[in-house]
């Protein structure tokens, strides 16, 4: 069994980072959440189909357990997210910035989802994804669609990102890890 | 008095198992911590699933929060905890609506490499997978069937076959794959345990490969083939040699021949299964042997003898199981052909030592089958032999067994006549042991039954007086009162009357109240029948207890002397009794009717004297026992039923025709096969008085658009004396209806036996759906040849049981020939004849063993007009054919001509 008890584990208890960490990946369907979530864990692109139910992951992050949902986008899928609310810590809300014509959708589910007495104390990050694409939308463009400077009473931030590419996605998350320290731990 | 009580339970009853909503909300907490506690949470499912096992559920709000809570479990990589999700998940898919969510993560467990729980993931996902996401799961299917992992590709074959309800059209994409996975050899992966940490490292006995997806394979193909019988006999025939390494797969093989030769004939498929009559394992033999018992007329001597010699290696094998099963297949066929198992005689005697108790009884009844055939001299040592055997065995075999024994003995001296001392010796010794009431009852019912069908007055007396003996000590009153009474019936007609009374009055002075009783009612049936001196001495006897302290046998002892004094012997015995079944029914009919003005008519009800009764149960008992395994697809209607049935007949007949009593009706016969669009059977009823014959011919039109009309049966005798007089043909008959058409013949009693031709006629009309017909359409009318049908001896005689050679010297008229009898078997003939001339068979002459070349039958009945038929027929086997000397003794003149015309 090798021996419980090194450095890092006591330091880890010593500052309460060794507490998993529950992270919620939603967005419309094919927004790019399960690319992302493997681009993540894996470090590399990999061929996706829609999910039908969800994808889950155990990942550490900068020495911090975190345990990634990514549920379905689909609409007969959207009607369970809320049964993976609770213990929730962040949600990373994920749109695709070449869709315009269901930004519209997106922000309305995005909204339903945050009145949601479960997550009143998660930190919200959104992906603004696909920025590779031409003709994509630019995160300010994506932050006025989605109203997100409405919302009080929560973190948020919104991070330009290509999943294909691998870019934006280490800067939404550390801005993560932050709030979550800061706030949670 | 105490007030506690105790309740005891079944350790695995619901009552002990864990409170329902105590389980469902320490799952929710667990499920849903983080991190989760992989021990805990199987332990949870455990308690669960054996809820679900039991039977419980959860209301449908509870079932969904629980579902998805179990979902959560997926974040944890345990593989005994994924395993037993999937199971619960399985249970759970039966109810709930959202199983589709955890479609994505069975299918990354799929595609993973994981080989511990995969299977469990891919059998989950057939349950998962509905009509319209399954054909995102073909490739995955086929790569998972052709995987080199046995037991992947087991999970994948077994979830295919559970796909078929759902998407056949699918599944039936499959079928190169699943032939290359019965072709393929595939061996566990050596690390498939290791990776498990309940094996632990305990993995180096474990075999390399069962083949079991060979099984698996089979049972799939099969269904998608089995519309195909080309298909599936090449496919069987390709499976045959060697390919099938899995026994279950072959005995899966093997029964599916048995299902092709059974419906198609196939017989080219035949000679697969006696090839599997040698094989390595067990379970084939036996299953080939089984099946090839039940195909057995197709068999050859020879081929048979290989099933015998099979069955024989396997009776001394040490798997019990195998033993047991082998000597159950030899005691089938001992049932019908002991002369063909007396090869195995040693083996079963071995058995009898046999360590399982149900062997060692299997092995006696056979073995007193077996040893009842063959010649005399040799015959009569076997028995001694294995009455010396049983002697000894049956002290230590429980009561239970005894039972078994005592039934066969006793049919074994019904068959064999000659054998019946040595086996009453052994009953009665057995009477005198030690016993419990049921086994004591049992021998003594054998001994009864032995009484009433032996025509052997010696043997008879044996047993009587072995009786008597009985008696003396008899601890059971229920027995004792039984056998008084039988004494009473059977003792007055033997030579040793005297030897009776003095027992029976020992009765009088030694035992209880109701064995007195019944011992006063006894003698006087000595005093009726026996009269003269013995009525005297009976007097005297009987009047001694009109002071006996009961009161019960105070009244009978006055009330048998009144009967004796006045000469009133049919009021203590009686050699006929009314028809209970018929009784019964006009009984009914009459308190139903509620004419209550108009008596009840006791003459209606016929009166059956005793020597009918015996044949009638001789028949039953005969039967009973041959039935029993041998056909089990059409059990013989009895004497009773047939009566009611007549009775049903009459009253019918009664409102049609005005022909009198209705004489005999006889059993269905069917003039066309029984899948005819047009389906007819024929019943002959006879009115002797009025000299009638009415044909009702039972005609059903099984066609859906089609409607007939003026429906008739054109009939044409080949005997002049049958003149037709009127024809009641049926109106019409409607698609899937069934009717019935009268035609009646005047017939001349001295001249009966006839053949008749018959043509359906009726006319054609075409009807819509809802059975209508097109008023301006005439319809064309048309002609149906159907098959003929014959009126012999039978159809005037009943069977009837008695001592055939007193019979037979008896009766004068006689009339004798001899002919060719067309037949291939001596068994055909006789059954033939049982048909022909419908009387009974005395002295077990029905049986005959095979490899005899000639046989005697013995044969009794009564014709319609109450006259009695002894028939003697000789049978041999001569140059290919069957000739029979025929020698008829009839008390009605005719009857003699009419039985030897109707053996042909
Ligand atoms: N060009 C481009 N394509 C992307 C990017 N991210 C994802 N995609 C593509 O978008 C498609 C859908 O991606 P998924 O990750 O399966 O989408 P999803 O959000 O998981 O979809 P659902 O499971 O149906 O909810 C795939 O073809 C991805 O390759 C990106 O940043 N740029
Ligand atoms: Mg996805």
């Amino acid at each position: 069994m090798g021996q419980a008890f090194s450095f890092t584990n006591i330091f880890g208890k010593l500052w309460g980072v060794n507490k998993e960490i529950r992270i919620l990946i939603l967005g419309l369907d094919g927004a790019g959440k399960t690319t992302i979530l493997y681009r993540l864990q894996m470090g590399e692109v990999v061929t996706t189909k829609p999910t039908i139910g969800f994808n889950v992951e155990t990942l550490k992050y900068k020495n911090i357990t975190l345990n990634i949902w990514d549920l379905g986008g689909q609409t007969s899928i959207r009607p369970y997210w809320r049964c993976y609310y609770n213990n929730t810590s962040a949600v990373i809300f994920v749109v695709d910035s070449t869709d315009k014509d269901r930004i519209d959708v997106a922000c309305k589910e995005l909204h339903t989802m945050l009145k949601e007495e479960e997550l009143q104390d998660s930190a919200l990050l959104v992906f603004a994804n696909k920025q590779d694409q031409p003709g994509a939308m630019t995160a300010a463009k994506v932050s006025q669609a989605l109203s997100l400077t409405d919302l009080k009473d929560r973190s948020w931030s919104i991070v330009a990102s290509s999943a294909i590419k691998g870019e934006g996605l280490t800067e939404g998350l550390d801005w993560l890890m932050d709030v979550i320290k800061d706030e949670q731990l | 008095m105490s007030t506690q009580s105790y309740k005891k339970q079944d350790a695995y009853s619901l009552s002990s198992s864990p409170d329902k909503m105590a389980v469902f909300q320490e799952c929710l907490q667990q499920f849903n911590a983080t991190p989760v506690n992989a021990k805990k949470c199987r332990q949870l499912l455990a308690k669960l699933l054996r809820l679900l096992y039991n039977g419980e559920s959860f209301p449908s709000q509870e079932s969904t929060t629980l579902f998805f809570s179990i979902s959560k479990l997926f974040q944890h990589k345990d593989q005994s905890l994924r395993q037993i999700v999937y199971l619960t998940i399985k249970e759970l898919s039966q109810t709930s609506d959202d199983i589709l969510m955890v479609t994505s993560s069975i299918m990354k467990d799929i595609q993973g490499n994981d080989a511990v729980y995969k299977p469990n993931a891919i059998r989950t996902l057939s349950k998962v997978l509905d009509p319209t996401t399954v054909t995102a799961a073909e490739r995955l299917f086929k790569n998972l069937i052709v995987d080199k992992n046995p037991i992947i590709s087991s999970a994948a074959l077994i979830s295919s076959y559970n796909l078929l309800p759902h998407a056949k059209d699918i599944v039936k994409r499959f079928s190169n794959e699943v032939l290359e996975s019965i072709q393929s050899f595939k061996q566990f992966n050596s690390h498939q345990f290791e990776l498990h940490e309940y094996y632990g490292s305990a993995t180096s006995n474990l075999p390399s490969t069962s083949y079991m997806y060979q099984y698996h394979a089979l049972g799939l193909i099969y269904q998608l083939r089995n519309h195909d019988k080309m298909a599936l006999m090449k496919l069987i025939t390709s499976l045959s040699e060697g390919v099938l390494k899995n026994s279950l797969s072959i005995i899966q093989l093997i029964r599916f021949i048995n299902k092709l030769l059974i419906d198609d004939n196939s017989l080219q498929l035949l000679p697969i299964i006696i090839n599997f009559l040698k094989h390595k394992s067990d379970m084939v033999e036996l299953e080939a042997c089984k099946t090839l018992i039940n195909l057995q007329n197709l068999l050859t001597d020879e081929q048979e003898m290989m099933v015998i010699g099979t069955l024989q290696k396997l009776l001394s094998v040490p798997r019990t199981a195998t033993r047991f099963a082998a000597i159950r297949l030899i005691n089938k066929i001992s049932i019908k052909h002991p002369e063909k198992i007396m090869v195995c005689n040693l083996e079963l005697e071995n058995l009898i030592n046999d360590s399982n108790k149900s062997i060692s009884t299997i092995a006696i009844t056979t073995l007193l089958k077996t040893s009842g055939t063959g010649s005399i001299e040799t015959t009569g040592e076997g028995v001694d032999r294995l009455i010396t055997k049983m002697t000894s065995l049956m002290e230590d075999i429980s009561d239970d067994f005894k039972m078994v024994i005592i039934e066969a003995i006793e049919n074994l001296a019904l068959r064999y006549p000659t054998k019946v001392k040595k086996l009453v010796g052994f009953l009665t010794d057995l009477l005198r042991d030690d016993g419990s009431l049921e086994l004591k009852s049992t021998i003594v019912d054998a001994l009864f039954d032995l009484i009433k069908f032996l025509s052997d007055d010696s043997s008879k007396q044996l047993i009587l007086m072995n009786l008597c003996e009985f008696i003396e000590d008899c601890e059971f009153t229920e027995l004792s009162v039984r056998i008084l009474h039988l004494l009473g019936d059977q003792g007055p007609t033997t030579s040793n009357v005297s030897y009776y009374i003095r027992h029976i009055y020992n009765r009088l002075v030694l035992e209880n109240s109701i064995i007195r009783s019944s011992a006063v009612i006894s003698l006087a049936k000595f005093a009726a029948v026996c009269g003269g001196i013995v009525s005297k001495n009976i007097i005297i006897l009987l009047s001694r207890c009109l002071n006996d302290v009961d009161d019960e046998v105070r009244d009978r002892a006055a009330i048998s002397l009144n009967f004796i004094n006045h000469h009133k012997k049919n009021l203590i015995v009686n050699d006929s009794k009314y028809d209970l079944a018929v009784l019964e029914n006009k009984l009914i009919n009459y308190l139903n009717e509620e004419k209550f003005e108009n008596e009840f008519d006791i003459n209606e009800v016929p009166i059956i004297s005793n020597e009918e009764i015996k044949s009638l149960e001789y028949n039953q008992k005969i039967n009973k026992t041959e039935v029993e395994e041998v056909k089990e697809e059409e059990p013989e209607v009895n004497k009773a039923q047939d009566l009611l049935k007549q009775q049903e007949y009459a009253q019918e007949l009664s409102m049609i025709f005005s022909f009198g009593t209705l004489t005999k009706s006889s059993s269905v016969t069917y003039l066309t096969d029984k899948e005819n669009e047009i389906v007819v059977s024929v019943v002959k009823h006879l009115f002797t008085d009025a000299k009638k014959l009415v044909l009702q011919f039972n005609i059903q039109n099984t066609l859906t658009t089609t409607k007939l009309e003026n429906i008739s049966v054109i009939v044409q005798p080949d005997n002049e004396g049958y003149q037709e007089e009127s024809i009641i043909p049926l109106e019409e008959l409607k698609p899937n209806q069934t009717g019935v058409s009268y035609v009646v013949f005047n017939f001349d009693e001295t001249d009966i036996i006839a053949g008749f031709g018959n043509t359906l006629n009726y006319i054609n009309k075409d009807v819509d759906e809802e059975g209508n017909a097109d008023p301006n359409d005439d319809g064309w009318s048309d002609e149906y040849q159907i098959d003929d049908f014959e009126v012999l001896g039978g159809d005037f005689i009943t069977g009837l049981y008695g001592n055939f050679e007193q019979i037979f010297e008896k009766i004068e008229n006689s009339s004798t020939t001899a002919k060719v009898i067309s037949g291939s078997s001596l068994e055909e003939v006789i059954e033939k004849i049982k048909n022909q001339l419908n009387m009974s068979f005395m002295d077990g002459s029905e049986f005959v063993s095979k490899d005899s070349n000639s046989h005697v039958l013995k044969l009794l009945g009564k014709d319609v007009y109450g006259g009695k038929i002894a028939t003697l027929i000789k049978l041999a086997f001569t140059g290919g054919k069957i000739v029979g000397k025929i020698e008829v003794k009839t008390e009605t003149k005719v009857f003699g001509q009419v039985v030897l015309d109707s053996i042909f």
